[in-house]
């Protein structure tokens, strides 16, 4: 059985503790990623602020290989910054070679 | 690559070869399915991102609401301790020997719809717009999240099986029929050494026996 968490600052993500996830409120990129490592095998999946992910990124491409956790960014109060979208084209670069999905 | 040339050797290179190319091919399979599947599901991927996205921001929008018409501290204490906990079964799917996650959410109370944490006296209405928002898209975000680690996990597999494939095709295959040529060619030569080794001596006992010439 695992937990889903949401992971960025605290403005952004407090609502979604109403709706059953776990909230875990971080400032610091560093902080993060050593709470990113604590949590990671308790969690399906954690939804992250854009902000905080593209601190962290080094540190989230370690888990796109694994089961779990599924770490996807959200846009937070900062609002969309694209990482998200640029995060698939990851993919597909990854798959095919080239992005031949952008547009 | 340095072999000895012998038949048995031969042999060897030959089933390996089959092997190879057998092996190359059903790879080669593998990563067309992988891309055809692959390349649908990133496109469900991003369309399904944008919506996500904008309804996120559309919430978040909610709660700038909510914070402006209430303190931090009280809006902390409506949300404090939630109604509900959320916790996940996964499930694994098979697709062409990548696991895909398959999640189940269940809410720790039977009622779904029972989401509001707190008593509506001294919370403003705007907070149960803003819950409410993040509740409707609760659903999509799973299958966001569902769907991405599955793009990834996907990409993940289709590089390791085209860097196999190529690693046949362009590499191993070819060193192999180069091999076997070799062989082959070294074998005939030896045979024609041996070949006329032996009319040499044919010619020599003739001329022992009657000194023909």
């Amino acid at each position: 059985m695992y937990k889903i968490g949401v992971m960025g600052d605290k403005d952004s993500i407090y609502g979604f503790s109403s709706v059953g996830l776990t909230v875990m409120p971080v400032e610091e990129p560093a902080e993060g990623i050593k709470l990113l490592k604590s949590v990671a095998d308790e969690f399906a999946v954690i939804f992250i602020t854009e902000k905080l992910a593209s601190e962290m990124d080094v540190e989230i491409r370690k888990y796109r290989e694994r089961t779990v956790p599924a770490i996807i960014p959200i846009p937070g109060v900062t609002g969309n910054t694209g990482i998200g979208l640029k995060n698939v084209s990851r993919s597909v670069e990854q798959a095919v070679g080239s992005d031949i999905l952008a547009d | 690559m340095h072999v000895n040339p012998t038949r048995m050797e031969l042999t060897n290179l030959k089933r390996k070869l089959n092997t190879a190319r057998r092996g190359h091919k059903l790879l080669k399979d593998k990563r067309d399915e992988l891309m055809r599947r692959f390349m649908d599901m990133v496109r469900e991927n991003k369309e399904l991102r944008r919506k996500v996205e904008a309804k996120v921001m559309d919430a978040n929008a909610h709660m700038a609401v909510v914070r402006s018409v209430m303190s931090d501290t009280a809006i902390e204490a409506a949300l404090m301790m939630p109604m509900q906990e959320m916790t996940v079964d996964i499930a694994e799917k098979n697709v062409m020997s990548v696991m895909i996650p398959q999640y189940r959410t269940e809410y720790r109370t039977a009622d779904d719809a029972d989401i509001f944490p707190y008593s509506f006296a001294f919370t403003s209405t705007d907070l149960d717009g803003a819950v409410e928002a993040l509740s409707d898209i609760l659903p999509d975000l799973m299958k966001l999240a569902e769907i991405e680690k599955s793009c990834q996990l996907m990409a993940a597999e289709i590089e390791k099986t085209r860097r196999r494939v190529n690693a046949l095709e362009h590499v191993m295959i070819p060193q192999y029929e180069e091999t076997i040529k070799f062989i082959a060619m070294k074998l005939e030569e030896n045979e024609r050494g041996a070949t006329t080794r032996i009319m040499k001596v044919k010619d020599m006992m003739l001329k022992q026996a009657h000194q023909y010439e």
